[in-house]
């Protein structure tokens, strides 16, 4: 009978002198690990403010902000209409377009495809803007509509759109 | 000098002072002159030392291009135009570095295919396999890093679109990839990284390398024949029979490199990669290196975002076990009829699917990869597995001798590689 304790002194000491080394290992390896993830100053949160006076219906003007394209497109009657009168149960990603809009002829959206994360095309007049009128993604072949949202392709999601808010009527401020 | 009579091995003292210290002379002579390699091995068995070499030459060109390299979003371009400008043969280093990937990859590729089709994989060299897939994983990251370093456009967007693979993840997806960039897009954060692991992963490579020359070395190198050694007259030394060998092939080998190098340096390079990233206009067609295209192909295949990224990862992860997918008794595929052309088809079919991973992913190209990939898959999980069900070996000869005694019908065969083992 005096051994059978002495075993399980020895497999209490086993065992936490594993557990403590293992956190201790973790602990170490904690700092290195989080080093690799955004710096602070990556993180703060940049904002851009955008005049769009001098947008006219129909142009878009695409914007960086943290290091992203952002489209503005100012968007004609034709487009609104298009956009919001697709059912959206038909849609990959149901959004109504007034939930992804403030104003109704202003669109902003982060410029980057869902898919695999290239710039659609559809921003200049003369860019071709996919079957629906919208944006189209010349890496995998994603269609995007008036509302930016996916219609055709690979893409999984709609084109998200950034936090902005208008601070007067002609001067819009991301982030 | 080395004191003790019963330590003078050599005729040179100071071999004696470190084999006394450090045995590490007997060691080379063991591995690299006595060692016994099975004398009907034919010039595929010359493509691991090319390889080794290629892996030095990388490493080597990779350091001195460094010195002049600046890893930084606004100074990576410039520095490596001033490389190839200004630098002291700077051009030949990055011509030599860059072409010299290529050939890495086209060597790499018939080692493995010189494995498949010999059954190098298999029993009891299963472990060498793993190492082996495991240096190409670790190529395949360094290469991709590597190609990000010029900051052009092909840089830039191969690594947005390859770093976007793992935001297909569900849940952790989209965290991993701001983790891997070190920003919310590709950037200098993104650019340092990976400056620092292409310069350390060539030597984790290098140890790697190491232990799958070890392994191999513990049941020596399978041959042509794919049957076992059975006795000293099966096999030359390694020196200096092989030491030969292996030099006339490393001479073609720098014939046909430096043939590139001189006269066609940018044949596998991409246009587009000579602008400079720009993060706000994609290129119109996003082209891998052709080394990593099949890859591409089969993740493009698939229309939906999650299954192509688990089916590109499951290509290669797949590879690990094959040594438990085959499930035939016989090694070399000079003695298995039909899965031999199964084993070429493989290899035919990998690199139509690199080719169609070049053309846009649409029409005919598309369907093209898509039969690609169900042949990739179905030569793992179908043929491999079920083929000795139907398939009659040829008879192997008994011993490696008597492959040269001509015609088989007189010597005396086995009909299975168990008997040998």
């Amino acid at each position: 009978m005096a051994k059978k304790p002495d075993t399980k002194r020895r497999d209490f000491l086993q065992l936490s002198t594993i557990s403590i080394g293992a956190v201790g290992t973790a602990a170490f390896i904690w700092p290195f690990i989080k080093s690799m993830s955004p710096a602070e100053d990556t993180l703060a949160l940049g904002t851009t403010e955008v005049d769009v006076s001098e947008i006219e219906e129909g142009q878009s003007i695409t914007v960086k902000w943290r290091g992203k394209p952002v489209f503005i497109r100012k968007r004609t009657k034709i487009e609104i209409e298009e956009a919001k009168s697709v059912n959206i149960s038909d849609l990959k990603h149901p959004e109504q377009d007034v939930d992804r809009v403030k104003k109704e002829e202003w669109l902003v959206l982060v410029g980057v495809c869902t898919h695999l994360g290239c710039v659609p095309l559809g921003q200049k007049l003369t860019d071709t803007k996919g079957e629906y009128n919208g944006w189209y993604c010349p890496c995998h072949g994603s269609h995007y509509d008036t509302s930016g949202r996916i219609r055709k392709g690979p893409a999984p999601e709609n084109l998200p759109v950034p936090p902005y808010s208008f601070l007067n009527e002609t001067t819009i401020k991301i982030g | 000098m080395s004191g003790n009579s019963k330590h003078r091995k050599y005729k040179n003292p100071f071999l004696n002072w470190i084999e006394f210290r450090l045995p590490i002379i007997s060691y080379l002579e063991r591995e690299y002159g006595e060692y016994p390699m099975p004398k009907n091995c034919n010039y595929f068995w010359s493509f691991g030392a090319l390889a080794t070499i290629t892996l030095v030459v990388m490493i080597l060109s990779g350091i001195f291009l460094a010195m002049n390299y600046t890893p930084h979003t606004d100074m990576a371009f410039d520095s490596v135009e001033r490389i190839m400008r200004d630098v002291n043969f700077g051009w030949l280093l990055r011509y030599i570095h860059s072409n010299g990937a290529a050939f890495f990859f086209i060597i790499v590729y018939i080692h493995i295919l010189r494995g498949m089709y010999y059954g190098s994989y298999k029993y009891p060299r299963e472990l060498n396999w793993i190492l082996g897939v495991f240096i190409y994983l670790l190529m395949m990251a360094s290469a991709f890093m590597g190609y990000v370093l010029p900051w052009g456009q092909m840089s830039y967007w191969g690594a947005t679109v390859i770093t976007n693979l793992f935001s297909a993840i569900p849940v952790i997806g989209e965290g991993l990839k701001i983790w891997l960039l070190g920003d919310y897009t590709v950037g200098n954060a993104t650019l340092n990284r990976f400056f620092a692991l292409h310069y350390v992963l060539p030597f984790v490579i290098l140890g790697v390398v190491g232990l799958h020359v070890a392994a191999v070395h513990v049941h020596g190198s399978n041959n042509p024949a794919g049957i076992d050694i059975k006795s000293k007259n099966d096999t030359v030394r390694f020196f200096p029979y092989m030491i030969m060998k292996d030099a006339l092939a490393t001479c073609v080998f720098g014939v046909l490199i430096s043939a590139v190098i001189f006269f066609g340096p940018n044949l596998m390079a991409e246009v587009d990669n000579y602008i400079p990233a720009d993060p706000l206009v994609t290129p119109a067609h996003i082209v891998p290196n052709w080394y990593l295209a099949p890859f591409y192909a089969i993740l493009r295949a698939i229309p939906d975002k999650l299954g192509g990224v688990v089916l590109m990862f499951g290509s290669i992860v797949i590879l690990f076990v094959l040594p438990w997918l085959d499930r035939s008794n016989v090694r070399s595929c000079n003695f298995r009829p039909i899965y031999k052309w199964f084993v070429m088809l493989f290899f035919v079919n990998f690199f139509i699917l690199g080719y169609v991973g070049m053309l846009p992913a649409e029409g005919l190209y598309l369907l093209i990869a898509r039969i690609g990939l169900v042949y990739y898959f179905g030569f793992f999980l179908i043929i491999t597995p079920f083929i000795h069900l139907v398939e009659t070996p040829k008879s192997l000869p008994m011993g490696i001798s008597d492959v040269y005694l001509g015609a088989g019908e007189k010597k005396p065969i086995l009909t299975s590689q168990k008997e040998i083992i």
